[in-house]
Order: C-alpha cells, then sequence, then structure tokens
C-alpha cells in the first residue's frame, strides 16, 4: 500500500511548513536549519534515532515552541499570528506521555477535545461516540480515566485528539504503549483521515510501522533532515546502518510489498561482550540458553 | 470447539457507573440551603416561631408594636448573618474548587496554601495603619490585593518547583502561611488596644458583627466573581490534562491561569475580610461534590456554593448554640471537622492524579 499518492488534492497550500528552522535547547543545537512540508491528504512519518530531533520537530509544528531562527506555517498562515484558539482549530496534537489530575471519566476525557472548538454542539455526542469507537474504547467510556492501563490511556488520547476534528494532527510515538491491532488500527485511523483530506504527521520508533502505513518518511539524524520521500527511496540498508549505527537488513514486505527492516549482526560485532563468545556462533541459542 | 464463557465471568472490569442527574442535587441543596437559612434564623438566645419569622418577613418595614423584638432580631442580626454565612461559605468552597483546579492538586484550600493568610495579612495591614482610602471597600481591597499577590506567588513557586507534587504544594504552604503570619504578627506587635481587639478575630474567624453593610458589599462580589469562575468550567476540565494538552486543545492557559488568580483571590479576600479565616470548607466540600458528581467543574463550581453555603449556615448555627451564650468562633469548628478530613485526604493518596 505505498502507491504513490496523486497531488490533486484541492487545498494548495502545505498543511505544514517549516523554513530554515533552528532551535538550541540548553546550549544544544537540537535543529539544524529544517526545510520540511506536509501535504494535505497525506501520512508523514518522522522516523530517526534518539535524540535526532523528532519530537522537538513535532513540537515546533505544534507551536509548542518557537524555532530561534526560520519559521513554521499552519495551513498558509505563520504560527505567531495565530491565536491559542485558532491553532486548537487547525491542529490537534497527541503527546507521548498523558496527564490527567481528577477522575474524569473516559467519555468526559474524550469529550475535551471539542469542548473549546467552535463547532456545532449538535454533533457533540456523533462525534464523541465515533471517536470512542475508532480508537476502540467504547467499552470504557464510563470508566475513571484515571484508572486506565497505558495502552487504553494512549487510545482515549488518539480519540481525544480525534474529537478535535482538526485537518492537522501531530501524533508523538502513539503506538508506543499499544498492542500489535492497535498499533495497526491506529495507524490505519491515520491513513484513513488522510485520505479524506487530512494532513497527519506522526513521530514512530518503528521503521515497520513507519513504512507500512506513512506515505512519506522524514528521517532525521543529529537535527536535520538526513532524508526524505517514500519509504523505498529512504529506507535504505546502508544509509540506516549510518544513521542508527546499526546493521540493517531491507527485506520485502510478503503480502504489503513494503520495506521490512530486520537489524543484523555487524561483520566481527558478536563477540562484544553481549552474549557470551562461545555461543556466539549460534546466535538463537545465545539469546535463549536452554 | 469454542468454549463460550458466561459473561459476567468474562468481563473482570468494574462495573461502570455513569454519572448520576445533576438536577436532584441542585434542588436538593438549594432546599436545604432555604430551610437553614429559616432555621438559622429561629434559633438563637432569643428563639423565634415560624409564625414571628413569617409576620417579619411579610411586613420588613412596618412593624407590629408587640413584635418589635422579634422584628429587629430577625432583619438586623439573623438574617444578615446567615446570609453572610451562606455567602462566605459559597465563596470559600468557590475558591477552593477553582484552585484545586488550577493547581491541578485535590490538597489545594485557600487555608492550606497561604491564600488566606495573604489576605488576611492585607487586612490586618488596613487596620494597623488606619488606611481608609475607600471607605467600607478598603479593608476587601486591602485583602484583594494581598491575596492576589500571594496567590500568583505561591503559583510560581509551585509550577517552577513541580517535581514535588502534592507534598511540594503543601510546603509552599507552610512557608507562605509562616511568612504572611510573620508579618501578621509584626504589625501586631504595633496595634494599638483597639486595633488589637479588632485584630483576634481574624486569628479565628468569627460572623459576629455582621450587618447589612458588610452583606452588601460581599454580595455583588461573591456574584460576580463566582458567575465569571462558572465561565471558565470548560477551560478548568482541560486544565487537568496539564498544560501543555490544555494548550493543544485551545486553553489560553496564560490568560486563564491569571484569571483564575484574580477570581478565587477576590473570593478569598471577600471571605476573609468579613469573617476571619474560616479553614478547610474549600477543601471538603469540592472534594465531596467531586465523590457524587465527579470533576467536572460545570457543575463542581456551582454546587460547590451551593453546599458551601449550607456547611457555613450549620456550622454558624452550632458555633451560636453549642455553648450559650457564648459563641465559638465558627474557625474553630470548620478546622474540627476539616482537619481530620485532610489527614484522610492525604492518607488516601489515590485523589492525587496521574502522571505517565
Amino acid at each position: 500500500m505505498t502507491s504513490p499518492h496523486d497531488e490533486t488534492h484541492a487545498n494548495p497550500e502545505p498543511a505544514i511548513a517549516v523554513v530554515m528552522a533552528s532551535l538550541s535547547l540548553g546550549g544544544r543545537r537540537v535543529l539544524n536549519a529544517i526545510d520540511l512540508e506536509c501535504a494535505y491528504g497525506h501520512v508523514t512519518a518522522l522516523i530517526g534515532p534518539n535524540g535526532a530531533g523528532k519530537s522537538t520537530l513535532l513540537s515546533l509544528a505544534a507551536g509548542d515552541v518557537r524555532p530561534d531562527t526560520g519559521h513554521v506555517s499552519l495551513a498558509g498562515r505563520r504560527l505567531e499570528d495565530l491565536s491559542v484558539a485558532e491553532l486548537a482549530a487547525h491542529r490537534a496534537v497527541m503527546p507521548q506521555d498523558s496527564v490527567l489530575r481528577f477522575a474524569y471519566q473516559v467519555e468526559e476525557v474524550v469529550r475535551m477535545g471539542r469542548a473549546l472548538r467552535d463547532l456545532p454542539p449538535a454533533r457533540d455526542d456523533t462525534v464523541v461516540t465515533e471517536s470512542l469507537r475508532t480508537a476502540e474504547i467504547e467499552h470504557l467510556a464510563s470508566r475513571d480515566a484515571m484508572t486506565l492501563s497505558g495502552g487504553e490511556q494512549a487510545r482515549t488520547t488518539f480519540a481525544r485528539v480525534l474529537a478535535q476534528e482538526t485537518s492537522i494532527l501531530l501524533l508523538d510515538e502513539p503506538t508506543a504503549a499499544l498492542d500489535l491491532r492497535h498499533q495497526e488500527r491506529l495507524l490505519r485511523s491515520a491513513r484513513a483521515l488522510a485520505r479524506a483530506g487530512s494532513c497527519v504527521v506522526v513521530v514512530l520508533h518503528d521503521l515497520n510501522l513507519a513504512a507500512a502505513h506513512a506515505d512519506r518518511l522524514v528521517l532525521l539524524a543529529d537535527g536535520g533532515v538526513e532524508a526524505q520521500g517514500t519509504p523505498w527511496q529512504v529506507l535504505d540498508a546502508g544509509r540506516l546502518t549510518r544513521v542508527y549505527r546499526q546493521p540493517v537488513s531491507v527485506l520485502t514486505h510478503p503480502r504489503r510489498h513494503c520495506p521490512v527492516i530486520v537489524t543484523c549482526d555487524a561483520e566481527g560485532d558478536d563477540a562484544e561482550g553481549l552474549a557470551p563468545s562461545h555461543e556466539a556462533d549460534n546466535p538463537m541459542e545465545a539469546s535463549f540458553p536452554s | 470447539m469454542r468454549l463460550t464463557l458466561p459473561r459476567y465471568l468474562t468481563n473482570t472490569e468494574r462495573p461502570h457507573r455513569r454519572r448520576p442527574a445533576a438536577m436532584p442535587l441542585y434542588c436538593g441543596l438549594a432546599g436545604a440551603v432555604v430551610l437553614t437559612l429559616a432555621g438559622a434564623a429561629m434559633t438563637g438566645q432569643v428563639p423565634l416561631t415560624l409564625g414571628q419569622m413569617l409576620a417579619a418577613v411579610a411586613m420588613p418595614f412596618d412593624v407590629d408594636d408587640g413584635q418589635r423584638l422579634a422584628h429587629v432580631v430577625f432583619w438586623e442580626l439573623r438574617l444578615p448573618r446567615a446570609l453572610m454565612a451562606l455567602l462566605v461559605g459559597a465563596a470559600l468552597a468557590m475558591s477552593g474548587a477553582a484552585l484545586q483546579g488550577l493547581f491541578g492538586n485535590p490538597l489545594a484550600d485557600p487555608g492550606i496554601v497561604g491564600v488566606s493568610s495573604g489576605a488576611s495579612l492585607g487586612a490586618v495591614t488596613v487596620i494597623v495603619l488606619q488606611l481608609d482610602a475607600l471607605g467600607p471597600w478598603t479593608l476587601p481591597l486591602g485583602a484583594f490585593v494581598s491575596a492576589a499577590a500571594t496567590t500568583a506567588l505561591i503559583y510560581a513557586l509551585a509550577m517552577r518547583t513541580r517535581q514535588g507534587g502534592n507534598a511540594n504544594l503543601l510546603l509552599i504552604g507552610i512557608a507562605i502561611n509562616a511568612i504572611a503570619g510573620a508579618i501578621t504578627g509584626y504589625l501586631t506587635y504595633l496595634a494599638s488596644t483597639e486595633q488589637l481587639e479588632s485584630l483576634l478575630f481574624w486569628s479565628m474567624g468569627s460572623l459576629g458583627n455582621i450587618d447589612w453593610r458588610a452583606v452588601g458589599v460581599i454580595t455583588p462580589i461573591v456574584v460576580f466573581a463566582g458567575w465569571l469562575l462558572r465561565r471558565q468550567a470548560a477551560p478548568l476540565d482541560l486544565l487537568a490534562l496539564g498544560e501543555r494538552q490544555a494548550r493543544h486543545a485551545g486553553v489560553d492557559v496564560t490568560h486563564l491561569r491569571r484569571r483564575l488568580v484574580v477570581l478565587t483571590a477576590l473570593l478569598t479576600a471577600a471571605a476573609v475580610s468579613f469573617t476571619g479565616t474560616i479553614g478547610f470548607v474549600g477543601l471538603v466540600i469540592p472534594h465531596l461534590i467531586r465523590l457524587l458528581m465527579g470533576p467536572s467543574h460545570r457543575h463542581l463550581l456551582p454546587l460547590s456554593a451551593l453546599a458551601g453555603g449550607l456547611l457555613l449556615m450549620l456550622a454558624d448555627i452550632g458555633a451560636r448554640s453549642l455553648d450559650p451564650p457564648s459563641e465559638i468562633p465558627i474557625g474553630i469548628l470548620t478546622a474540627t471537622l476539616g482537619g481530620p478530613f485532610f489527614l484522610w485526604l492525604i492518607a488516601r493518596g489515590r485523589s492525587m492524579g496521574r502522571h505517565t
């Protein structure tokens, strides 16, 4: 399902435009002259090793932080010209961690997504029910949201983000706490939203999820864009091995025909103290001593 | 073959509880407020019968000569005092609910975190330095300015050292209470004998010297600030998601914070300037309402106002009638009730919120 999406979307303005944005935090250059455009109708995945600047770039697009130099536009307007309410009408953000201070019920939390949106209240119930269903948490609707498991919390947050009904969605590692089924479900609904005209930007650690579900990948390394393009263009074994400092092989998914990344041992790397050397000739036995 | 277990065996989750409807609670509390208001007007050193009270209500201005005493007791003593208890209770409970929302902490109470002692310091300053620029409004204004400054300071401190969570907010409260107490102490030391007498009631809280003028000053403050606070219900709910996520969903956190600081200071100052520091109403009442109706501020704020007013009217009836003819300071009564409740809240711990 990596067929290139045709560029016939009605809105010519890119949903997100990051222009020459640099940002330093605590004396460290976290983002370095980033140029990036994300279009409506696409799922863009930000990938890269730890500390590459993925989440920071997402915060930049969300308007949480201002770049030191350069600028960011959302739906054709500079971020600094948008009020908090206007921002909330354009983009919803699913953060990595979720906080909840009082015993709200799951449905009340989801409803918060649209509480301050200027949307017809008549549709509130429908949209909330729909969002609960998409995140598969209808059965938790009246549960105390402070008693949820990590995965259930993440799905609640996702439902709240859906209920905000924005055309730009910024998801920061939304699948980290989810099981296989819900990883797939979440990214599939993200893709469905993109097909319906939204712009979805998602930070993913799992390259295989990114390869299977994103239209476009942006590989970040050391605060800069290392490569961007379709999964097949970006996920090059040599490039990933270099950027992640971890040897990988790229296979083809038997059914989806998208790239599949598997890690490998480097040549002569197997004796680096990770496994007892006398068993190292058979890695399977080394990992599972009987 | 697939084994199908009965649903009650597979469904291991707790049964879900929908929120109860709010209307019965509103009606019940409103009814209780009216009855307690009548009860407060009838009980005391000079007991009034229902007939006497109704006669006084029916004829606020023409006085039957035989009923002159009942008339005066009702209109000049009991009614303003009961209304004051109602308004002060409402102000403290709403202020507590809003502070808890602002700090994201169910232990925030105007008395505990130091807003009340800030307001009290302002009021004491006005008395001792004999400030009189705005007539009867000088005292509440002094209390308000001082309370607002204190709340802003507490908030800045709490947000800077956020890691400590609950313990941290309580430690800040201890420090603020100590500092405000010390300054109040210096002022008390400087005060004349007559000033000392009027200062004494701040330390314990009292509804003793209440007249219609005081009710006239506090009513618009409480009604207006309460109404403005209620308008912040939706953003207050969103604040429970943390500042960052609240902002993502459209809350202008900076403005909301400023509004909440001003409004809670206004309500606390209104209460403190006329009755001194009455503690724990702002802690106990919102917590009980949350247990009944959930944390949504749409209902939490108005229901807390009703229940807080009710509690303080009842406490005042107790303060007047437990040891007649003398009066037990009402602050002592609320502390007797609230202190153990506070310990229970700390020990329970679960209501502290989730940070992951």
